[in-house]
């Protein structure tokens, strides 16, 4: 879908380099005003080390990185975030020693301006605004879905809440631009449900959403674009249907080729790193060995 | 910027006090009912002293609490910014013949330079890098009192003049009508409640007024008669109520500092700070404050120190000054105020109380710490404890069931 709203956050010629390893090694990306993207790629691909560099925790090597119509490359993560971008993390990033409640108020820092002075005093403006922190607070928790105690220390819910409580916390800091790193893992199905539900809404609120997942039905279901990424590049763009089947994608995940691709259509959606592969090469009927032949290298990086 | 709101604001809660708030509060003003009214039972000079040495480690455990408990970053060179706070009012008063309440906006001023120079360069280290620098320059500010002029080098400051106002100074003693104490509590409770009440907190502004005439009535029946005229004789009382009123502003404020957004930022930052800030929070900034909030307090504690032993000497500035308050703190309960009160009394007064019992007083204070930190290991009151009774009800009520956690 080329979309025609404007562009709220453009990366050009993205480089990122640790040493002799480019982790992100020229990635362009564009993102319109209130869509949905994806972005995919086998484990390792630099998509995580990308979004890093876009919410400002790693300074590219070089490149150029545009959000709202303004550099952001030399900015600190918080003044980002103040920005208008938001973003969760990979493997969950709660404050563990906060209430569900606290944390999610949080993410209202740089939205109200309170001075020391006032919470010493408890002036009638710090009460003002603690009420109005408090009431969005709590309205994202109802907003995400979440049902539980919000006085409760985040390290004593479910997983999946916390899950929730994240995308609450972020949603608080009244985002234009939501990064959400791997929303879905370690989700089960009904929480899978609940999260591309979740997404829809939030979508439905005027906030532009960037994906990063590996769960391909969720990915299908919810996108209104795909990027792939392979070896910190961009490999292919375009909806849904067109990375189906797109031949360069169906190869770099499951490395198929010479008119095997149009056999995969549809089945590597759920797989994605090498022991889902050994699982679907057996379901094509091949051996495992002589289908991981053709497999791109991938490196097992650690994605911080 | 145009906020983002939820479709629906949640419900705020009410603005009644919390039941277990309700409970610290009583805990609190009984602890400081208590220490006021000992002067009126004891005026042993050694006891009415020990108890301004304690409430000073109570300061000092409060302030470093902001330090190490909310903003999680680990002083090991606290003590500098207290040596910072005596040497200031020291000089000022010695040298220049300032009185002592003339030098309370200095020490402020100095301990506010000294957390930017100190805590500018280093906070942008984390954890462990920070612990090595604070120590570092906790000893270099030691060494420095000990070989400058001005501070009077190894023999340090002595003569430090008590607090005086025009003619009057703490050395003249006190005499009161006895109706004028109860009297004050009574305007106190007035003035707060009605601030109170003006900011429509009712319950809270009751139990203020409730409290205040509680107090009166209690000092009132201690003083005997109300024409009497009770006399403060001794300079050592004097000490004692006035590190009771920095106390209790202490005990107010710091909590208070922690519970709006900055409060948030420092725990934020302390808990994750990359996650802190990606939610906006300036992480810089937030440990600077916290840096400087606890350096003022700790100067504000040495200047009371230093006017109570009116002598002030490098030695007494160690390495195990810093560790002790931070084993206050720790021993309380990082974050938690009632824990660190806890803890700063029994850092100091077990080895006090100790004295009596065995020549080898600090191997059985060793001890102690090991047992305190073998069955208490988040310390003795931590912040994240749950009140018996809340946790029951909590467990009952709220818990999402597991169909909730799914649906």
């Amino acid at each position: 879908m080329k979309s025609t709203a404007p562009t709220i956050l453009e990366v050009r010629d993205l480089l990122m380099q640790f040493g002799g390893v480019k982790a992100v090694d020229g990635l362009n990306m564009t993102v319109h005003d209130g869509e949905i993207l994806s972005v995919i790629g086998p484990n390792g691909a630099g998509k995580t080390s990308a979004f890093n560099c876009i919410s400002g925790f790693y300074k590219p090597t070089s490149g150029s990185i545009k959000f709202l119509g303004e550099s952001i490359l030399k900015q600190h993560p918080s003044h980002i975030t103040k920005m208008g971008m938001a973003r969760t993390f990979q493997n969950l990033r709660l404050f563990k020693e906060m209430s569900v409640l606290d944390n999610v108020k949080t993410g209202a820092h740089s939205r109200f301006s309170q001075h020391w002075y006032d919470a010493f005093l408890h002036t009638p403006s710090f009460a003002k605004s603690e009420k109005q922190i408090d009431e969005m607070a709590r309205g994202w928790l109802d907003f995400v879905g979440f049902k539980g105690d919000e006085e409760l220390y985040v390290t004593q819910l479910p997983y999946g809440e916390q899950r929730r409580v994240e995308i609450a916390r972020a949603l608080n800091t009244s985002p234009k631009l939501l990064l959400l790193d791997e929303p879905a893992a370690g989700l089960n199905h009904s929480e899978k449900r609940a999260l591309i539900e979740l997404i829809g809404r939030i979508q439905a609120l005027g906030v532009s959403i960037v994906l990063i997942e590996h769960d391909m039905g969720l990915v299908m279901e919810v996108s209104e674009r795909i990027l792939v990424i392979n070896y910190g590049k961009e490999l292919a763009d375009g909806s849904p249907e067109e990375i189906r089947n797109n031949p360069l994608v169906i190869e770099a995940y499951l490395g198929a080729s010479e008119g095997k691709a149009a056999d995969t259509t549809g089945i590597y959606e759920h797989l994605l790193d090498e022991n889902d592969l050994k699982v679907a090469a057996a379901d094509l009927g091949v051996s495992a060995s002589h289908k991981s032949a053709h497999l791109p290298a991938m490196p097992k990086r650690k994605e911080h | 910027m145009e906020l983002l709101m939820p479709p629906t604001l949640g419900k705020p809660r009410l603005a009644t006090l919390s039941f277990d708030r309700k409970f610290l509060y009583c805990i609190a003003g009984f602890f400081v009912l208590v220490v006021l009214v000992l002067p009126y039972f004891t005026i042993n000079t050694y006891v009415i002293g020990l108890g301004i040495q304690g409430l000073i480690y109570v300061l000092l455990a409060l302030g470093l609490n902001v330090v190490v408990g909310y903003a999680g970053l680990l002083d090991l060179g606290y003590v500098a910014f207290y040596a910072v706070g005596a040497y200031t009012s020291g000089i000022l008063t010695t040298k220049f013949g300032w009185q002592m309440w003339q030098a309370v906006p200095a020490v402020i001023l100095a301990c506010i330079v000294a957390g930017i120079v100190i805590g500018g360069p280093t906070l942008r280290l984390r954890s462990d890098y920070l612990a090595i620098v604070t120590l570092g320059f906790g000893e270099i500010i030691r060494i420095t009192a000990q070989n400058l002029e001005i501070t009077g080098g190894p023999s340090g400051i002595f003569g430090i003049p008590t607090w005086s106002f025009g003619d009057w100074s703490f050395n003249d003693g006190l005499s009161l009508p006895a109706w004028s104490i109860p009297a004050f509590f009574l305007v106190v409770g007035a003035l707060i409640g009605a601030s109170l009440y003006a900011m429509k907190k009712q319950v809270a502004a009751i139990v203020t007024g409730s409290v205040a005439v509680l107090t009166a009535v209690i000092m009132a029946v201690l003083s005997g008669s109300l024409t009497n005229t009770i006399t403060f004789s001794s300079k050592v009382i004097l000490y004692y109520f006035t590190a009771i009123i920095v106390l209790v502003l202490g005990l107010v404020g710091i909590p208070r500092l922690a519970q709006g957004k900055l409060g948030r930022a420092w725990k934020a930052t302390r808990d994750d700070e990359d996650a802190a800030e990606a939610m906006g929070i300036n992480t810089y900034a937030a440990k600077i404050t916290a840096y400087i909030i606890g350096a003022v307090w700790a100067g504000i504690a040495g200047q009371l120190n230093a006017t109570y032993i009116s002598s002030i000497a490098p030695g007494t500035f160690q390495f195990l000054q810093s560790a002790l308050v931070l084993m206050a703190v720790v021993i309380g309960g990082m974050g938690s105020i009632p824990g660190v009160v806890v803890g700063g009394l029994f850092i100091f007064l077990a080895p006090e109380l100790l004295r009596d019992v065995w020549d080898n007083r600090y191997f059985a204070f060793g001890i102690l710490l090991l047992i305190v930190m073998i069955f208490r290991p988040k310390g003795l009151w931590p912040a994240t404890s749950v009140l018996p009774w809340s946790r029951d009800r909590r467990a009952k009520d709220k818990l999402p069931s597991a169909n909730e956690v799914t649906a």
